[in-house]
């Protein structure tokens, strides 16, 4: 085959895979207004997505705030005070890393999951019978799973500020030598409004991200075992990169002037 | 004017359906009447699981025409579809149970979802549904991966008839079970089509089922309804296909391919 055929196989598969994937989104977003809802299946994944990635976002974040207080106090030493460790820290965890680094935990963790899952529901023909038992696969399998990414991660999110800011005040207090009030203060009074809600916005739109391609990745797999373990690879490599890049146009959405 | 009984139950006019470039439907026509059991015979791989799914609107076929009740389902609304399948059920070949729930759930789930019936009562059903194809309630708190090939295509058959849908997809019912149980699901599936009434469409590879099950038989072959007739035709017919099946000769108009 030569290269020409090949970059247009490639481009043609590109294309139809970005189509395939508007549809499914549509298709997603007009089941999740429509009844019948199943709260009980919604219910079961807020618990799965927001109660059991608390470990793994409590210690990301955890390490994040600690290194970060680290590096800027070390980094920055020429100008470096305690309201400036403080300051970076409270900005870093709300603004960027929390969401993002609780949205790539969540990805590797749910997204990957959600597609392992519903894969194998696909390629073992569940699917096919939920629709045979006139049950809409959108609203009982997907709908549910979506709905809880998007009302979960904000959630965890606001965990993970509060420890990523511990984290960060454990070096300064512990290790920096700092005075611990002047720390609490300083991030207090540096805090603002936009940091949290826009931290929860991005925490809302990449749990769409994840939980969205978990599912597609899952309910388009084919081909058995391999098709499956594909499925998932996919959606956490798929909806890591999504996560980067909407992070920097949602951060250019809220803070360039 | 009697027309409601005069629609058949299903009616399938030259379907075709292929996969790739793979041809696996190449004009399918097919006639179901109210009440009736169909077995529809032929090689593996001629589609036959194929043919039912197009009924059921989870494959889409490329050309042609399938109606259910009268009405077109390929170009049915997603909401259509799923008031018609509300009235159908579907034994898959595979069995196709929910690995995630046990099996009076796997059983009971048409009741539920569907019907939203309450759970203590849709267990009851389940567990009666169990029963008539021979598990005991033990089985019953049991998850499908816990439970044996044949008690899996048993309960897949529990889930089918839960509902006591007016029309009834069996794929393979007896493939895996031994001759005893198979005796116990063929009379099940007779009965729900002169005790329910019933509107059955059975794929099977044993003779002794058609037998038992079929008022009517259609081979499916290279994508074609090659001949259809009713039993007593089809032990009687001379022609070639039909007596090389029913008889498992390797020799005749069809050729084993390997
Ligand atoms: N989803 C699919 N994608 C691609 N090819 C398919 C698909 N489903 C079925 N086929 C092909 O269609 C053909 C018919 O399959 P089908 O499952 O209907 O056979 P069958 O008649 O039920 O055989 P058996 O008696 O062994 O169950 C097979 O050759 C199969 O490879
Ligand atoms: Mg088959």
């Amino acid at each position: 085959m030569n290269i020409f055929t090949k970059t247009g196989k490639m481009t043609i598969n590109f294309f139809r895979s970005v189509g395939q994937l508007s549809i499914f989104t549509l298709n997603t977003i007009s089941h999740i207004v429509r009844p019948p809802f199943y709260f009980k299946a919604l219910w079961q994944q807020m618990i799965e997505i927001g109660f059991y990635s608390l470990p793994v976002v409590a210690l990301t974040t955890l390490f994040s705030g600690m290194v970060i207080a680290l590096q800027s106090y070390s980094g920055l030493s020429s100008l470096s005070s305690e309201g400036v460790v403080a300051s970076v820290v409270e900005l870093t965890i709300t603004r960027e890393l929390g969401p993002v680094l609780a949205a790539l935990m969540v990805a590797g963790r749910v997204g990957a999951a959600m597609a392992a899952e519903i894969g194998t529901m696909r390629v073992t023909e569940q699917i096919d019978a939920l629709t045979s038992l006139s049950t809409n696969p959108f609203k009982y399998l997907i709908v549910p799973r979506v709905l809880a990414g998007m009302l979960m991660l904000p959630l965890l999110l606001l965990v993970g500020d509060v420890i990523g800011i511990y984290g960060g005040y454990l070096i300064s207090v512990y290790k920096l030598d700092f005075n611990d009030t002047n720390f609490l203060r300083n991030t207090w009074n540096f805090m603002q409004a936009i940091d949290i809600y826009s931290g929860m916005t991005k925490a809302a739109v990449f749990g769409f991200i994840v939980t969205l391609l978990g599912c597609y990745n899952g309910f388009n797999s084919k081909g058995g075992a391999e098709g499956v373990g594909a499925a998932t690879t996919n959606a956490v490599v798929v909806s890591s990169i999504l996560i980067l890049v909407s992070n920097y146009w949602l951060t250019e959405l809220f803070f360039a002037r | 004017m009697n027309t409601e009984n005069n629609v058949p139950k299903v009616e399938m006019i030259n379907v075709h359906k292929k996969f790739g470039s793979k041809v696996v439907l190449d004009g399918v026509s097919l006639k179901v009447n109210k009440g009736e059991s169909l077995v529809i015979i032929g090689t593996s791989g001629t589609g036959k699981s194929v043919t039912i799914k197009c009924i059921q609107g989870l494959l889409c076929p490329d050309e042609g025409s399938i109606k259910v009740d009268g009405k077109e389902v390929t170009t049915m609304s997603e909401a259509e579809l799923e008031r018609i399948n509300a009235k159908t059920g579907m034994l898959f070949q595979g069995a196709a149970l929910f690995d995630s729930l046990c099996i009076w759930e796997n059983v009971a789930f048409g009741l539920i979802q569907g019907k939203k019936m309450k759970r203590p009562e849709a267990r009851k059903i389940a567990i009666e549904k169990l029963r008539q194809v021979g598990l005991s309630p033990e089985v019953a708190g049991l998850y499908p991966d816990e439970v044996s090939g044949g008690m899996k295509k048993r309960i897949g058959l529990a889930r089918a008839i839960a509902t006591e849908p007016e029309l009834i997809f069996f794929d393979e019912p007896t493939t895996g079970l031994d001759p005893i149980m198979s005796d116990v699901i063929n009379d099940l599936i007779r009965r729900c089509v002169d005790d329910l009434g019933a509107t059955a469409i059975t794929i099977t590879h044993d003779m002794s089922s058609v037998r038992k099950i079929a008022d009517k038989v259609a081979m499916l072959h290279k994508g074609k309804i090659i001949w259809s007739g009713t039993v007593q035709e089809m032990e009687t017919t001379n022609d070639p296909f039909i007596k090389q099946f029913i008889n498992g000769v390797k020799d005749g108009p069809i050729q084993p391919t390997v």
